[in-house]
């Protein structure tokens, strides 16, 4: 059976180099030292390993080069191969830019705002288990942390807003906070459910709990995790839901009056957030770093970095094919729809983890429990949309003017019209 | 260790100096996010960790969210903010919630409890669903209770009128 060994060389469990390095440091340093050099090698590892390269090819490839290709354009595609150092000078041109401070701004506030911002965004990783030893903190509560933690960037848009001095800026402040505080709530319930069912608050639990059933919890809770993808996307900011950076009403919400390098900051890390998202996303829902034994073939990192990718393609699509929510239409959203069903899901939940530990069915009930979840799921999404006034049996049709043209005409085709 | 606690203390106890010195409500609200997160930092140190996040999610979180609505929501909140009639009788509660303080270290017995303290989400869970299942049904009752009575409150009166006249029949509005 090839699972990993202990040896720094074997690539399938990286955490066997970092324990090397501390070890190493250990024998010849004091003892302090390696309390010193482990976040170090965590932030090593984590930001520059995984989420800048990440960010560089998912922040360009994904979100310009794949949103271009759905919106019928070519994305930008000269610097380097296929566009993709664009970024690189990207972030030469904003760090030549100046950083304009608005003279009536509240000089602290506003630039203590994207360091707010960009601090919880790398601590977010520190709980996310890339394999099945390769987590950096391996807290109890990790599922907590990961909530606190990831609440604490509203706090920072808001200081951004309010700091700017500018009416917009206010607006946007104001939606961010909003729709942070609605969202957060079924977010909430919906994760309460997975630790109910997991029996677990730990993130690593959590896996373990999926590779042990030989099940993911997107099987055994598609409710919970469609709530999770709507409400994560309406926190992030994401374009279906970005009425907090609106174009079109509010010039740029919170981000009017910011410039330069503090903007790629918030730009940054608006990529960063969405990457521990989908991270966090694929660890509670899709398994983590477990494929069904494949993770003792293939480096469980590479699973779970592929799965990331995976459910972040998905947020570059919402992105590239939705159009933008009215204010209020979200904020209803979050509190007549979304909450209704996240107590729903929380109570189906825990009555079905108390039959299973009070009858004391096999692991193989949760499969019953999966078909029975997503059969309710879908009962209880469509009745209570009805409930509300929606048709959701009323599929939409083609716009017109794709139907009048006969479809979509592709751009690299010259006998239909394209280049 | 030591030195995470002298930093955290300097951090906190500084936090709190700008929340009392600063004029400007929004810094003061700032400042106290910075003391909050301090305080998490003393539960992780003494190995609380779910109290700590705990503490983020509810105080950070939550409380800091709801005081920069209430600044953002309260016109002139960031002007006029000197000296008013109260400052002799806030000193004089700060100082007696300062002795209270003071005679509570000194007669506590602060020795290291052996073994597990039992502050773990599992813990936690079990203890409030089964000792103090009351008044954590009490508190929770009373949470509904001022939700309510918050939306009651902010109600606007036409609205209002237009309920009673519905349930009253409606009959005196038309005549």
């Amino acid at each position: 059976m090839p699972t990993a060994t202990d040896h720094w060389y074997d690539f399938r469990d990286l955490s066997n180099l970092s324990r090397v390095i501390l070890e190493g440091i250990d024998s010849v340093g004091p003892s302090e030292l390696a309390y010193l050099v482990a976040p170090l090698i965590g932030f090593v590892a984590f930001f520059l390993v995984f989420v800048l390269p990440s960010q560089l090819f998912l922040g360009v490839y994904g979100e310009r080069r794949i949103i271009g290709r759905m919106q019928a354009r070519k994305g930008p595609n000269r610097v380097g191969p296929l566009g993709l150092l664009q970024p690189l000078a990207d972030a030469v041109k904003l760090l030549q830019k100046e950083a304009l401070t608005p003279a009536r701004a509240d000089r602290a506030i506003m630039w203590a705002a994207p360091i707010f911002f960009v601090a919880p965004a790398v601590l977010l990783f520190a709980v996310i288990p890339f394999g099945p030893r390769m987590v950096f903190a391996d807290l109890p509560a990790g599922l907590i942390f990961f909530i606190a933690v990831s609440g604490l960037p509203v706090l920072a848009a808001f200081m951004a807003g309010w700091g700017s001095n500018n009416k917009y800026s206010l607006f946007g402040a104001m939606r961010v906070v909003a729709m942070s505080v609605s969202y957060e709530v079924p977010l909430v319930l919906m994760l309460l459910g997975v630790a109910v069912f997991a029996n677990t608050l730990s993130l690593p639990g959590i896996v373990l709990f999926q590779a042990e059933v030989n099940l993911w919890l997107v099987f055994m809770m598609p409710l919970a995790f469609a709530v999770y993808f709507i409400c994560v996307s309406a926190e992030l900011n994401r374009t279906p839901t970005d009425i907090a950076e609106a174009e079109s009403e509010i010039v740029a919400g919170y981000l009017t009056e910011y410039s330069g390098m503090k903007w790629g900051l918030f730009y940054g890390m608006d990529i960063g957030y969405a990457l521990a998202a989908s991270a966090f996303a694929a660890t509670v829902f899709l398994g983590g770093w477990s494929m069904w034994g494949l993770e003792q073939w293939v480096p469980p990192w590479l699973i779970f970095v592929a799965k990331t990718h995976l459910f972040y393609f998905v947020f570059i699509w919402t992105r590239g094919t939705l159009p933008r929510l009215r204010v209020d239409q979200l904020m209803g959203f979050a509190w007549k729809f979304l909450l209704p069903l996240a107590v729903f899901n929380l109570f189906l939940v825990a009555l079905e983890r108390l039959l299973w530990a009070e009858a004391d069915l096999g692991d193989g009930i949760v499969f019953a429990f999966a078909a029975v979840n997503i059969a309710l799921s879908a009962v209880a999404v469509w009745g209570w949309a009805r409930l509300l006034g929606y048709r959701p049996e009323r599929m939409p049709t083609r716009p017109r003017l794709a139907r009048e043209a006969g479809g979509y005409v592709p751009l690299d085709d010259p006998a239909a019209g394209g280049r | 260790m030591q030195i995470a606690f002298w930093a955290l203390a300097i951090l906190t106890l500084g936090a709190a100096g700008g929340v009392m010195a600063s004029r400007n409500l929004l810094h003061a609200v700032l400042f106290l996010i910075v003391a909050f997160i301090g305080v998490a930092g003393f539960f992780v140190l003494l190995s609380a960790e779910f109290i700590a996040l705990a503490q983020i999610v509810i105080y950070v979180g939550a409380i800091a969210v709801l005081l920069l609505f209430a600044i953002a929501l309260t016109p002139r909140a960031l002007r006029d903010n000197s000296e008013t009639a109260m400052v002799g009788p806030a000193i004089l509660l700060g100082v007696a919630l300062a002795a209270i303080f003071l005679f509570v270290i000194h007669d506590a017995a602060w020795g290291a409890g052996a073994g597990d303290p039992g502050i773990g989400a599992a813990d936690l869970g079990r203890a409030l669903l089964s000792t103090w299942v009351l008044p954590f049904e009490i508190a929770s009752v009373l949470l509904t209770m001022a939700l309510v009575a918050a939306i009651m409150l902010v109600r606007p009166e036409a609205e209002e009128d237009a309920d009673a006249g519905a349930a009253g029949g409606g009959g005196e509005e038309r005549a």
